[in-house]
């Protein structure tokens, strides 16, 4: 590391009213054109650090000790004209969701010259507007007239994001501050928006902190990395090296809870959830998720511990975690576990289904097929027609043209119209499970409405079947009487899935399930679906964009661009050697681990 | 890990179970306000007195006791009216007429329009159109005009009352319902309730109604307050219960020739009904605040 410019030490931020803190003991410097990535899983305080690089809190939570010094200096001794004006000159920052930050009533060219005005008061308006133009060059975005005369919605995701790097790269601020910023983007812009990000801060030499709880985009991004856990940094090194050999159980339990582009391999979730500021226990935060976890785990927060050059670690058991090396990510045999198919009648098909949005085509002539205990995914971007693929099937989307069979017969494109067996074999497990469950409604009421409908049970059996399903997706039944809101994602995304389960299917259509999630419950959930598909003999649909998720569940691969299937085939053939070139650029552009340190698949 | 893995035997912290129910949570959080409190005091008491009164009443509502317009005396503590009755014992005995109308119109109403809203903003196809149309024309009348064009064409009947108010009301009960209720049909638990085949009536009542009840609670007493005005408003005009029972509005018309010499009978009902509106105005203002979070604790 080059001389560094940003040095946070001893920085506490307590949660306000109380003796908790939100995030401790945070030490950490960042040299100049250096990109420091920061994971962890929500609520392990990584944005809360992000945000006090601006002198700023979120409600609730206050900045008690510490000091952050940006550029030589002390960024909470300053006044607030003087931290308003430090904001965005020396520190920039980008939030996970630029759109918010655009204003969607002013012209984009208006706005990034306002911005101008404000931080360079110097200059006149042609100076000004040949700033504009240089500062959309830097981002490659157009620089022609039309599109400076565009609207905030007449921008796609992707160049929202890069006005908002513009900006924040347009008064080459000593560090700039990146909150999840591809969170929500297609891997094609992330990819994009990432080689812009890294060229910027090379070339004018800002600081970078990316907090993001992507380890894949972090490890092809990042220069070095800081893993936090329930307010406390516990491990931080050089990302090649982090990746390669980390030394924290944490680590090590993340990185083998991500899936990988290149090999299938199980995933293996962390169970239980980081503790809240309140709930943290003496000793160790992670001792009660740790497997390493002995006595002195549990009495005493090990120090920080420097084992080898920049790389640092707060684990009583590092050596031991280090030693045993990758028995976590050790690779799946075979692929194809599901029998053998039979061509002449798939359970599901689908065959030359187009659909539209009013007028708008969305589906052209989309055919395929899926067997009992056969898991196809079908892959695509966002736009690509994949969620109203899943929507047909499940007869949520009824304008559509074609046919959808199960077991031979063709089905009524409305749900409504479908027999009750067929409903009942169709099931499907919507994306957010924060809009999928009803908030007024408890656990056991959600779950017992397919019993209800399929099965005419009475009130008491419907709670023990409940109680089972329950059981089944890994859920305590104590949450039986549980709202929704009282739980966590992880919790609620089972919940739904349990609904689904509860009704018997043949068929689960899982539309991005896990895109809500953090990863390591996102691989916790996915082996459990994985799990339950050979138990229950299901063939599973799996909607998705993340690429490597296919390669751990799926068995054949349906890849999706605008509304039509450019590649489908096993999967091991499909990432192995993929035929069509938008697949080609798919795989290019997905995130990997491997870009800075390939996992071994044995100790 | 061996089993099933990630097992998530989770104990996040349990929230409060008993009130769960949105509009019982707006309840809870309206008492922090001076005003419903106010407002509950003042509705209570008209309501005992509409309630109770007769059970204190000195003397019969329809026996004559002196000669009309007697001012206050030891025999009748508030003077007679016009034809001589007990003007403390025809008050105690003439609020329940107006709170019994007033409540069972604003439940008709609210049921009535709680229904076509919902509909509406369910179907959000033809039959949203001719509902809502349908209501845009009960709503160009104004609500007075309404009620007294049916009574006036129909005859002084109770039912009708109930009926006309309550009519009156559904227009903008429906608005009320399909505004809020239409951002709740566009998630996902109901896809996913029409994808299992549930009925239409229980994806009405089962999974969009409770999500609303907030604002229908707001609802619920407004046009509480605004029955309490109609009801009068029909009994004076002499609509409403027939002469000679006993009844506010009928009081006030009957006794407003003599309101120089004799105040009483016509100052106590209009007292009574304008403290019951401002009451129940008061209760829903300070729910209406509760719903909307003013006042809510800024603690994270």
């Amino acid at each position: 590391m080059n001389m560094p410019v940003v040095k946070i030490a001893g920085l506490r931020i307590g949660l306000a009213g109380s003796a908790f803190d939100i995030v401790d003991e945070i030490d950490f410097q960042i040299g100049q054109a250096e990109i420091v990535g920061l994971v962890g899983e929500s609520g392990s305080g990584k944005t809360t650090v992000g945000l006090a690089l601006l002198g700023f809190c979120r409600r609730g939570g206050t900045i008690e000790a510490g000091h952050i010094t940006i550029a030589g200096r002390s960024l909470l001794e300053l006044g607030t004209a003087a931290l308003n004006a430090a904001r965005g000159q020396t520190v920039a920052y980008i939030p996970q969701d630029p759109s918010a930050a655009l204003n969607p009533a002013l012209r984009i060219g208006l706005q990034l010259e306002e911005m101008l005005a404000v931080h360079q008061p110097g200059l006149d308006d042609a100076e000004r507007r040949k700033r504009v133009l240089e500062m959309l060059e830097e981002v490659k975005l157009p620089t022609q007239e039309p599109f400076l005369k565009r609207y905030k919605h007449q921008l796609s995701g992707g160049q929202q994001q890069r006005v908002a790097l513009a900006m924040a790269f347009a008064c080459r601020p000593t560090v700039i501050v990146l909150d999840e910023p591809t969170t929500g983007l297609d891997v094609t812009t992330q990819a994009h928006v990432l080689e812009t990000v890294r060229t910027l801060c090379r070339h004018y030499g800002v600081a970078a902190l990316y907090v993001s709880h992507d380890l894949a985009v972090v490890a092809s991004l990042a220069d070095r990395v800081l893993v936090m856990y329930a307010g406390r940094i516990v491990e931080s090194g050089p990302a090649a090296v982090l990746f390669r050999n980390p030394a924290h159980p944490y680590t090590r339990r993340l990185i083998a809870a991500i899936p990988d582009l290149h090999r299938r391999r199980n995933l293996v979730g962390i169970p239980g959830h980081a503790p809240s500021p309140a709930q943290r226990p003496l000793g160790c935060t992670f001792a009660p998720r740790c497997d390493y976890a002995t006595g002195e785990c549990r009495a005493q927060f090990p120090s920080v511990e420097i084992i080898a050059a920049h790389h640092s670690v707060r684990c009583w058991h590092h050596a031991r975690v280090q030693a045993r090396g990758d028995a976590l990510s050790g690779s799946v045999g075979g692929a194809a576990s599901r029998a053998s198919a039979d061509p002449t009648s798939p359970l599901l098909a689908v065959r030359d289904l187009s659909a539209w949005y009013g007028r708008q085509p969305v589906l052209h002539k989309v055919s395929l097929t899926l067997e009992a205990g056969e898991c196809m995914a079908v892959a695509g971007e966002s736009g690509s027609g994949k969620t109203t693929l899943a929507q047909c099937v499940a007869g949520l989307h009824p304008t559509f043209s074609g046919e959808v069979m199960l077991a031979g017969k063709v089905l009524e494109p409305q749900a409504r119209r479908r027999p009750r067996s067929v409903r009942r074999a169709i099931q499907y497990v919507f994306q957010s499970p924060y809009a999928s469950l009803n908030p007024r409604r408890t656990v056991g009421q959600i779950v017992a409405r397919p019993l209800y409908v399929f099965f005419d049970v009475g009130h008491r059996q419907a709670r023990e079947r409940v109680a089972a399903h329950l059981e089944r997706v890994a859920l305590s039944p104590a949450l039986i009487d549980r709202y929704p809101d009282q739980l966590s994602g992880g919790e609620r995304q089972r919940v739904a899935l349990a609904r689904a389960l509860a009704a018997d299917p043949q068929v689960l259509v899982c539309d991005e399930v896990t895109s809500a999630l953090d990863v390591s419950v996102q691989a916790a959930l996915v082996e459990l679906l994985a799990e339950l598909q050979r138990s229950m003999n299901l063939g599973l649909l799996f909607i998705t964009h993340n690429l490597a998720l296919i390669r751990t569940i799926a068995d054949r691969v349906a890849v999706m661009s605008g509304g039509r299937i450019v590649e489908s085939a096993e999967v091991e053939s499909v990432f192995g050697s993929p035929k069509a070139d938008y697949t080609r650029e798919l795989l290019a552009n997905s995130p990997s681990l491997d870009s800075h340190a390939p996992i071994s698949q044995s100790v | 890990m061996s089993g099933i893995p990630g097992v998530q035997v989770a104990a996040p912290t349990a929230g409060p179970k008993a009130l769960r129910a949105p509009w019982l949570q707006t309840l809870l959080a309206s008492s922090r306000f001076a005003r419903t409190w106010i407002g509950l005091g003042i509705t209570a008491a008209v309501v005992a007195v509409a309630l109770l009164g007769p059970v204190f009443a000195p003397y019969s509502p329809t026996e004559f006791v002196a000669p009309p317009y007697e001012p206050p005396s030891s025999e009748a503590w508030l003077g007679t009216d016009n034809l001589g009755r007990d003007v403390l014992s025809r008050f105690l005995w003439g609020g329940r007429s107006v709170l019994g109308l007033s409540i069972l119109a604003t439940v008709f109403g609210l049921g009535l329009g709680i229904l076509v809203g919902l509909i509406s903003a369910y179907t959000r196809n033809w039959i949203d159109d001719v509902l809502m149309r349908a209501m845009d024309v009960l709503l160009a009348f104004p609500q007075i005009v309404f009620v007294l064009l049916l009574i006036s064409s129909v005859g002084p009947q109770l039912w009708l009352i109930v009926v006309t108010v309550g009519l009156s009301h559904a227009p903008r009960v429906a608005r009320v319902t399909r505004g809020a209720a239409l951002e709740v049909v566009e998630r996902d638990f109901v896809r996913s309730a029409e994808a299992l085949g549930e009925t239409r009536w229980s994806i009405l009542v089962g999974e969009l109604l409770p999500n609303i009840s907030s604002p229908l609670l707001v609802e619920f007493g407004l046009r509480l307050t605004y029955s309490i005005g109609l009801v009068a408003a029909v009994s004076f005009l002499g609509f409403g219960l027939q002469p000679p029972a006993a009844d506010w509005g009928l009081m006030i018309n009957e006794n407003r020739i003599g309101l120089t010499i004799q105040p009483w009978p016509v100052a106590l009902p209009v007292i009574a009904v304008g403290l019951l509106t401002v009451g129940t105005n008061l209760i829903t203002d300070g729910i209406a605040r509760a719903a909307i979070g003013i006042g809510r604790s800024s603690a994270a």
